[in-house]
C-alpha cells in the first residue's frame, strides 16, 4: 500500500478527484445536516450547511408516525423476491438460448430482444390493466412479477453462456452427465461473477423502482421505500427534516452494500459482457 | 425423452465409440425448451399481453374500469396526432434526452479515467462517483428540488443567484437535467471503468516505447478501444432518458411543471390513463411511444450493421 509512489501527477490527480467528490457528496452531506435540524430550522432563509441545533427530532418522528418501518420491508420482500425469480428465470432462459436447439429458437430468441425496448414506462397503461384484470392490483404478486421478465438480464446472461467453451460441457455430457446436471454442476459455478452482476443490478432497480409500484398500489401499507416516502410524506405538506431523513433510510441499504461488495460489482460489470460487448 | 435418446445411442454404441460420442454431445444441446419456459411465460403475461392489449384498446374508447368500451376505429390516433400535449410532452421527453445522452458520456467518460489513473484509494472513487445512483429516483429527486429551492436551498446560496428554479419554464428542465446528471452518471462511469480495465497493458507500453504522448495514447489505443462500450452507454441512456419520469413528477409536486414545461410523454400518458380515465386514448399514445423507441432502436442496429460491414 504504501509503495506507490507521490508521483507530482499522481498528487494532482488526486486532488483534482477529491474535488469532484466533494462536488458529488454534497448533495448527501445536505440531506444528512438537514435531517438533523428542526423543521422550523431547515426552512430557514438563508440557509446553512450545518445546524445550529443538533437534533434527533424529525428522525424520531419518522419512526413514530409508523409507516416507514413498512415500507422498509415492503422493500425487502418486493426487492428480494425480484431478485430471486429474475436470477432463476434469466439464467435458465440465458442458457436455453445459449446452449440448447429447439424448435423456434430464433424466432423467440428476436421476440425477447424486442422486448428490450418495452417498460413499464412505455406501456404502463395496458400493463396495468392487465395486472388488474388478474386481479393483482394492491397485492405483493401486482408488484413483484411484472417486474421479473427483464430481457436485458436474459441478453446479458446469454452472451455470458456463449462464451463459455464448448468442451466444457461435452467433456461432460460424454462422461454422461445430463444437460441439467451440467448446467447446474458446471455452467452455474462458472457464471457466478455474471450471476452476482445481474443480482446486485436487478436488486438496486427493483429497490428503487418508483413508477411500477406507483402504479399498482394505492394503499399506504403495502408501499415500497420510494413510493411512500414520495407519495405519502408529500402529500402531508413536505416536512423537509422528515423528508430527508426518510430519504437516507431509502437509500442507505444499497450504498452499505456497495461499500462491502464494490469489487464484485465492478468485476461482475467487466464479466458480464456488458463492457466487451 | 432422454429414453428415446438412449435407443438412438444405443446402435451407434456398437458401431464405434466416436459416433456414440457425437450422438451423446448433440443430445446434451437438444430440446432446451423447458430451460426458456418460466421466463418465457412471464414475458408472455406481463410483456407481450400487455402489448397487444394495448393495440386492441388503442381502437376503443375504454375507460379505466374496461366495462363498455366500444371500437372506435382510428379516433384515437387521429386525435392523438392533433393533440399540441402529445407533441408538447414528446419535446420535453426528447429536450431532455439531447442535453442528458451527451453530458452523461463525456462526465462518465472523464469519471471513469480520473479513477482509473488515481493510483490511491480506488474504491473511495467509485463509491462517490457511483453511490448517487444507488438512491431510489424519488429520493435524488427529493434532495434537489430542496437543494433548487429558491430561498432555502443551497444552490442559489452557493452561487449568490435568486433563480427561480422550479417555478420559471426556462429553468425547470434544467433542474431535473442537472439532477439525473448527478444521480444516473455512475452507472455509465462504471461501465467505462470496467471497459478501461479490460485494455490490455502491453499496447500501452508498446506505444510508450515507440515515443507516444499521453494524448497520443489516449487518442489512438484509449478511446478507439473505448468505441463500443461508448455505442452502448449512449444507446442505454438514450432509451432510459425518453422514458423519464420519476425526476420531473417528483420534483414538481406531481404536476406537469410551470407551464407545463415538465410534462414528459410518460407522465402525459399516465395522466390520460389514470387522472382523466382514458385508457383506449392513454393506449394510443403508449403505442406512438413504443413505435419511436422501436425506430430509435432499429436505427442504432443499422447503424452498427453498416458500421461493421464497412469494417470489414
Amino acid at each position: 500500500m504504501t509503495t506507490k509512489a507521490w508521483t507530482p501527477s499522481q498528487i494532482l490527480l488526486t486532488l483534482l478527484g477529491t474535488a469532484v467528490s466533494i462536488l458529488f457528496l454534497a448533495p448527501f452531506a445536505w440531506g444528512l445536516f438537514t435531517s438533523l435540524k428542526s423543521e422550523t430550522e431547515a426552512v430557514e432563509v438563508p440557509p446553512h450547511w450545518l445546524p445550529e441545533d443538533w437534533t434527533g427530532q424529525a428522525w424520531k418522528a419518522l419512526f413514530e408516525s409508523g409507516n416507514i418501518t413498512n415500507w422498509f420491508v415492503n422493500s425487502l420482500v418486493v426487492s428480494v423476491c425480484v431478485t430471486s425469480v429474475v436470477l432463476l428465470v434469466s439464467a435458465l432462459a440465458g442458457y436455453g438460448f445459449a446452449r440448447t436447439e429447439f424448435r423456434g429458437k430464433s424466432v423467440l430468441m428476436g421476440v425477447v430482444m424486442a422486448g428490450l425496448m418495452i417498460s413499464p414506462a412505455v406501456l404502463g397503461v395496458p400493463l396495468f390493466t392487465t395486472v388488474q384484470q388478474m386481479g393483482m392490483v394492491d397485492t405483493y404478486w401486482g408488484m413483484i412479477l411484472p417486474q421479473c421478465a427483464p430481457a436485458a438480464m436474459v441478453y446479458i446472461l446469454y452472451k455470458f453462456f456463449q462464451g463459455i467453451p464448448r468442451e466444457l460441457e461435452e467433456a461432460a455430457f460424454i462422461d454422461g452427465a445430463g444437460r441439467w446436471r451440467v448446467f447446474f454442476t458446471i455452467v452455474l459455478p462458472l457464471s457466478r461473477p455474471s450471476l452476482a452482476a445481474v443480482g446486485i443490478f436487478t436488486f438496486i432497480a427493483s429497490w428503487n423502482n418508483f413508477l411500477w409500484p406507483y402504479m399498482v398500489t394505492n394503499n399506504p401499507d403495502l408501499m415500497t421505500m420510494p413510493n411512500g416516502i414520495a407519495t405519502v410524506m408529500n402529500s402531508y405538506g413536505i416536512q423537509w427534516a422528515q423528508l430527508m431523513a426518510g430519504g437516507l433510510m431509502a437509500g442507505l441499504p444499497l450504498i452499505i452494500v456497495f461499500v462491502f461488495f464494490q469489487r464484485q460489482i465492478v468485476a461482475g460489470v467487466a464479466h458480464t459482457g456488458l463492457a466487451g460487448q | 425423452m432422454a429414453a428415446s435418446a438412449h435407443t438412438i445411442a444405443a446402435p451407434a454404441r456398437a458401431k464405434t465409440a466416436a459416433g456414440s460420442a457425437t450422438l451423446r454431445r448433440k443430445q446434451g444441446f437438444q430440446h432446451g425448451g423447458w430451460f426458456v419456459a418460466p421466463f418465457l411465460l412471464l414475458f408472455a403475461l406481463f410483456v407481450i399481453w400487455p402489448l397487444l392489449r394495448g393495440v386492441y384498446l388503442s381502437f376503443t374508447d375504454a375507460n379505466i374500469t374496461g366495462e363498455g368500451a366500444s371500437f372506435v376505429g382510428l379516433d384515437n390516433y387521429r386525435e392523438a396526432l392533433n393533440d399540441p400535449l402529445v407533441w408538447d410532452s414528446l419535446g420535453h421527453s426528447a429536450y431532455f434526452t439531447l442535453l442528458v445522452v451527451p453530458c452523461i458520456t463525456v462526465l462518465a467518460f472523464l469519471l471513469a479515467m480520473l479513477a482509473h489513473h488515481i493510483e490511491r484509494g480506488k474504491w473511495l472513487w467509485r463509491l462517490c462517483f457511483f453511490a448517487p445512483f444507488l438512491l431510489p429516483s424519488t429520493v435524488a429527486a427529493n434532495l434537489w428540488q430542496w437543494l433548487f429551492n429558491p430561498g432555502t436551498g443551497m444552490i442559489n446560496h452557493v452561487f449568490g443567484t435568486e433563480t427561480p428554479w422550479l417555478t420559471d419554464k426556462s429553468y425547470a428542465m434544467l433542474a431535473i437535467v442537472i439532477t439525473t446528471l448527478w444521480w444516473t452518471v455512475g452507472f455509465s462511469f462504471l461501465l467505462y471503468l470496467a471497459a478501461l480495465q479490460g485494455i490490455p497493458g502491453h499496447l500501452y507500453e508498446a506505444a510508450k516505447l515507440d515515443g507516444a504522448n499521453a494524448w497520443h495514447r489516449m487518442v489512438h489505443i484509449t478511446l478507439p478501444m473505448l468505441r463500443s462500450i461508448t455505442g452502448l452507454v449512449i444507446a442505454l441512456q438514450v432509451l432510459a432518458s425518453l422514458q423519464i419520469f420519476d425526476q420531473a413528477v417528483v420534483m414538481t409536486d406531481f404536476l406537469p411543471g410551470p407551464e407545463g414545461s415538465t410534462r414528459t410523454f410518460v407522465q402525459y400518458t399516465l395522466e390520460e390513463g389514470f387522472t382523466s380515465y382514458r385508457v383506449g386514448y392513454a393506449s394510443a399514445i403508449s403505442v406512438i411511444f413504443f413505435v419511436i423507441i422501436a425506430a430509435v432502436a432499429f436505427a442504432r442496429m443499422w447503424l452498427l450493421r453498416n458500421r461493421e460491414e464497412t469494417a470489414r
